[in-house]
């Protein structure tokens, strides 16, 4: 006999999931005009979960008048003390159903119950709180002594964290006295529907949160809907750049949290045994799904051997596979696309020279699963370095300099995150003031918090969420006079000036 | 942060230099990788088997002003037979006592189990060193195979780590084949860089085990001094061959907290680790929990106080 | 009308957590408004205001080390408590003031309401507060918000909840410790909320009520050397204000004087918290 851990299953039998879920529009759940739909798919065993809708040109009309109705006669007009009563019922609804919560995501996104129960749950419900309290203290955010909401806000969101994305949405959006329509991921949908009975029990008023589900091109249509005021994207660089085209000339606010390509620059006096830890984390969190992923490893030449090491030894030890078990550390991939794409980018590693390293871990037979993987031997040239990726793959590289860690760190055309080690603080701050990146960690990495703000630099998006800064893409700020054409913004959120 | 590079000799300034060139540990992110460990789920068979394990890896121990050679009796009995219940119980790694009650124990478990005493004027070790030597003596003399001594903090955390490495080297000279833990008494350390050049020089000096705690000062053994620790012996493994083995003592009282522990062990060194020769935990009331839990795997249902001997 | 005797209740103090009563086994006769007797209250001494202090200052260890978000979560749990027994308070205030039935209800509702402004304050305040400053040269300086330690408040005399309330929860939100010496005529309701306040996850001794009359405690307490600060918005006479703030200014307390005239239903605004905080700046250079 030997240490093993046995499996250890999270029950699945604390959620319910439907056969099939028409559209929330207007507080009900209503069948799509045209009748289509498509399937939901565990990517962990390939079986389908549910069937939804896919809504079309008339029911995103519908959605956008619902919230429209709902900014006029109801939401719009309601004390900012009330709207945060109905959003700390939210924020604690979520608290006491965050377990059945987070085995849906697990369910249908594929990440490991231990992230979703530990990281993403619990962000969710702190994420309401935290905007809960600023909805009867916005004048005291410095957007000015009267901010307004600006209307209805049409939110599309990506499948890597699809209710803490839907929370990082609704959550300062209904704060600031805004209307949602908001679209999932069309992989994950399903606790963004979970949501939508959250929102019966808590009571809120029909139509303040609509929720169609669909895929791009239901996505298309909403951000591109005339009734719109506000558009909030979540998602890759290429959807971004198309949204912000289509967005050109219209008066609608625009904000956008895209892709990124992550330097995590460890230098020789680093805490090695937490850097490992950190770069793993930066990495291999929720299979490398994530924007703001530490995907390129700069290592200072003088350790880089010993880092190297080190993370290998400790890549061993993950687990991969069932994502409901509580001991796994590595889920499946959320889709057989995504699979596919990072097949296609690690070839290209191997193709262009770089050496490829595997952890040790048997895959399931059914389901997407991609091992961890570490490139050695990467060049900036490589696409490996230059592409994001989205997945367990880590490329590293080196740097015999601080000078020569911005260059590289900088040398993309991202600019989401990045991260720091080193024991020496004054060197920390040193990085952080030239990396052309909105989230520096320092000796941690992958940390989220409501209070802190996040977003990109240059392709990796505008504008904030979470934080102070994260309400003024929902306000219309003081401006003096609410008549005049010129509306005046907040900085990097406006596009349209 | 070149580990293997150059070990230090015995030379103040170069000991002096080689640990305060070890690297960092950053504690936010130490505490949060044994804290993420200490989520990890064992279920059924592997949980039988770790709570034996754990059992096999218990120190049995009373340090207490009042005891008697009748409560080192009572507790020998039980590190024998932990469970009369139950014979299929193994037997617990060993006993731990003061200098002067190792010959009782000895009498007591015979062969069957290992006598630990606690020297070198413990818990304080504010002793000369002769007193430290002759204590060690003592116990030996008297039978213990393991000796468990304290470090001098004071000199420790005045940077005079020359004085703790000698005095480490003489005990050890003076165990003979008895084996040595050596006690950090880390709750007084403080920092985990501390910990980590502490149990870097106790390595150094010849240590067979590092020991968290005394048991005695508060906070004794947590999983992030423990996963320094295991750190440390692995990396002391990598650069010298050397197998050093750990002792988590003091606050650990649950099945729940020991299989952490085991956790914490198996990630971190592996499993080459997880023997009563290379881990053990010093414990008093830990046991009985395991006890009540090996019942509860055993019957199918819960255990309660009145069906475990006290010692 | 109902054949059934009522059972009463006791009333006592609230320190550490518990519900002693006063040290010195005196109480006073509680009386509505009209004089009818609604409860004997526990008399506070100076020794009950020195125990105060103790266990203060070990609640204030433990709240001031707590998240914002979980004084958050604590302070919001607070007015979900306080719905609970919402009919209590509002018979309360209703004893206490002799006000209307809905008086009292519009009372107990801006009390409750009050808790959950302030439970949103926990954490912005440091970004409302706190400041990243651009000094000339190569340092990053950043100055923060922090608790001023233990907090004696004497609450406002005759608003007997939502004067309370408006006084202690500004204290508690930035991680203060308080000591609140309730109205001496209306202490009533204080106790009910110390009720709420020992099932909301409050740890003990952050909050700690004593009933009696500050002009015996206060002065013991505004020159009790382990207090930090003094809100004085319950003292109706100037000159016992005067002396203790002349009292205060021994270890050199921060002291907030009584306003006269408070509206208590008003918006409170951030006054009240930054009376009770200090400004932390911290200095760090920037360098490879």
């Amino acid at each position: 006999m030997t240490f093993e851990y046995a499996p250890a299953p999270e029950s699945r039998s604390i959620v319910d999931i439907a056969d099939a879920y028409g559209l929330f529009i207007d507080g009900q759940f209503v069948d799509p005009a045209d009748g289509r739909t498509f399937p939901t798919v565990n990517p962990a065993t390939e079986e389908i979960l549910s069937t939804v809708a896919e809504a079309g040109q008339q029911d995103v009309d519908r959605a956008v008048r619902a919230a429209r109705r709902a900014y006029e006669q109801v939401w719009g007009p309601m004390s900012g003390r009330d709207r945060g009563k109905y959003l700390y019922r939210i924020a604690r609804l979520l608290q006491e159903r965050s377990r059945e919560l987070a085995v849906l995501e697990t369910l249908d996104n594929g990440k490991p119950i231990r992230e979703a129960r530990d990281v993403d749950l619990p962000l969710v419900a702190a994420h309401f709180f935290y905007h809960a309290g600023w909805a009867d203290k916005l004048e005291h955010a410095g957007f000015g002594p009267a901010p307004r909401p600006l209307g209805v806000a049409a939110q599309v969101i990506p499948w890597n964290f699809p209710l803490l994305m839907l929370a990082w949405k609704v959550a300062p959006a209904l704060a600031c006295g805004n209307t949602v329509v908001l679209k999932p991921a069309e992989t994950t949908p399903l606790t963004a529907l979970a949501f939508a009975d959250i929102c019966r029990q808590a009571d809120l008023p029909p139509g303040i949160v609509n929720i169609l589900t669909g895929a791009g091109d239901t996505g298309r249509m909403l951000v591109e809907h005339p009734d719109v005021d506000k558009v909030a994207f979540t998602g890759s660089t290429a959807v971004g750049q198309q949204i912000m085209r289509g967005l050109a000339g219209t008066s609608k606010r625009l904000s956008l949290e895209l892709g990124g390509k992550a330097a995590n620059i460890v230098f020789d006096d680093a805490p090695v045994d937490e850097a490992v830890e950190g770069i793993v984390n930066g990495i291999f969190f929720n299979q490398g799904h994530v924007c703001c992923a530490g995907s390129r490893l700069l290592l200072q030449e003088s350790v880089a051997d010993e880092v190297l090491t080190s993370l290998q030894r400790r890549l061993s030890t993950l687990r991969l596979g069932d994502p409901l078990d509580k001991n796994t550390d590595i889920g499946a991939i959320n889709s057989a696309a995504q699979l596919e794409r990072i097949h296609e980018l690690a070839d290209s590693g191997d193709a262009e020279g770089a050496t490829r390293w595997t952890a040790p871990c048997p895959l399931p037979d059914r389901g997407y699963w991609f091992p961890p993987t570490v490139f050695t031997g990467v060049t900036q040239a490589h696409r490996i370095a230059r592409e994001e990726i989205f997945g367990p793959v880590l490329s590293v590289l080196t740097f015999r300099t601080p000078d020569e860690a911005v260059e590289k760190a900088n040398n993309t055309p991202y600019g989401l995150s990045a991260g720091i080690w080193t024991e020496k603080g004054s060197r920390i701050l040193w990085m952080a003031q030239r990396m052309r990146a909105g989230v520096v960690w320092a000796n941690t990495f992958n940390r989220f918090d409501p209070t802190s703000p996040f977003g990109g630099y240059k392709e990796s998006g505008f504008g904030r969420e979470g934080g102070i800064q994260g309400l003024g893409p929902y306000l219309d700020s003081d401006v003096v006079d609410h008549e005049a054409t010129v509306r005046i913004g907040f900085g990097v959120t406006e596009v349209a000036r | 942060m070149t580990l293997t590079a150059s070990l230090p000799d015995a030379d103040p300034t170069a000991l002096r230099r080689f640990l305060q060139g070890l690297p960092g540990v950053d504690e936010v992110g130490a505490v949060g990788r044994a804290a993420s460990l200490a989520t990890r789920s064992i279920k059924t068979s592997s949980k039988s088997y770790a709570i034996d394990l754990a059992i096999r890896m218990v120190d049995l121990t009373t340090l207490e002003g009042m005891d008697t050679p009748g409560k080192v009796r009572a507790l020998c009995a039980k590190a024998l037979r932990p469970d009369p219940t139950d014979p299929s119980t193994p037997s617990v790694a060993a006993v731990c006592v003061y200098g002067d009650l190792v010959d009782i124990a000895r009498a007591a478990v015979g062969d069957a189990c290992h006598v630990a005493a606690v020297a070198t004027a413990f818990p304080s070790g504010r002793a000369s060193l002769a007193v430290k030597l002759q204590d060690t003596a003592d116990a030996v003399a008297a039978g213990a195979d393991e000796i468990d001594m304290v470090i001098d903090r004071g000199a420790f955390l005045s940077g005079d780590y020359a004085r703790v490495y000698d005095e480490i080297v003489a005990i050890k000279e003076a165990c003979g084949s008895a084996h040595l833990k050596v006690i950090l008494e880390t709750g007084e350390l403080r920092t985990l860089d501390n910990v980590r050049r502490a149990s870097w020089l106790a390595m150094l000096a010849g240590a067979d085990f590092i020991k968290t705690s005394t048991g005695k000062v508060s906070p004794a053994a947590t999983p992030p001094v423990t996963l320094v620790m295991l750190e440390a012996v692995r990396d002391f493994q990598t650069a010298t061959g050397r197998t050093v083995g750990v002792k988590a003592a003091g606050g650990i009282r649950t099945t729940k907290e020991a299989v952490a522990y085991l956790v914490l062990v198996n990630e971190t060194v592996g499993e080459q680790w997880l023997t009563p020769d290379l881990f053990r935990f010093g414990a008093s009331s830990l046991l009985n929990d395991l006890l009540l839990q090996r019942q509860r795997m055993r019957t199918g249902h819960y255990s309660g106080p009145d069906y475990v001997t006290i010692d | 009308m109902t054949d059934r005797l009522d059972v009463r209740k006791t009333y006592k103090l609230f320190i550490g957590g518990a519900f002693p009563r006063s040290e010195s086994g005196r109480t006073y006769e509680v009386t509505r408004p009209d004089g009818a007797f609604l409860a004997n209250a526990a008399k506070a001494s100076r020794k009950d205001g020195r125990n105060s202090v103790l266990a203060a200052r070990k609640g204030y260890a433990a709240w001031n080390a707590a998240t914002a978000y979980n004084r958050g979560q604590v302070l919001y749990r607070i007015a979900e408590v306080m719905e609970g027994r919402r009919a209590q308070f509002i018979a309360d205030v209703q004893d206490a003031e002799g006000c209307s039935d809905t008086q009292a209800r519009a009372q107990v509702d801006a009390a409750i309401d009050r808790w959950v402004w302030y439970a949103g304050w926990a954490d912005k305040l440091a970004q409302v507060l706190g400041s990243a400053n651009p000094v000339a040269g190569p340092y990053f300086n950043f100055s923060v918000p922090e608790a001023s330690g233990v907090v004696v408040a004497v609450a406002p005399q005759d608003s007997s909840l939502i004067g309370l309330v408006s006084v202690l929860a500004p204290i508690l939100v930035s991680g203060n410790a308080a000591i609140v010496v309730a109205s001496t005529a209306r202490p009533l309701p204080s106790v009910t909320l110390a009720e709420c306040l020992a099932t909301s996850d409050v740890p003990g001794g952050v909050v700690n009520v004593l009933t009696g009359d500050p002009v015996e405690i206060m002065p013991w307490l505004a020159e009790h050397a382990d207090v930090n600060a003094l809100d004085l918005a319950g003292i109706t006479d100037d000159a016992l204000a005067t002396d203790l703030e002349r009292a205060a200014a021994g270890t050199v307390k921060r002291v907030r004087r009584p306003e006269a005239g408070a509206d208590w239903f008003a918006d409170p605004g951030l006054s009240r918290i930054r009376s009770f905080v200090e400004t932390k700046t911290v200095w760090h250079p920037m360098g490879v």
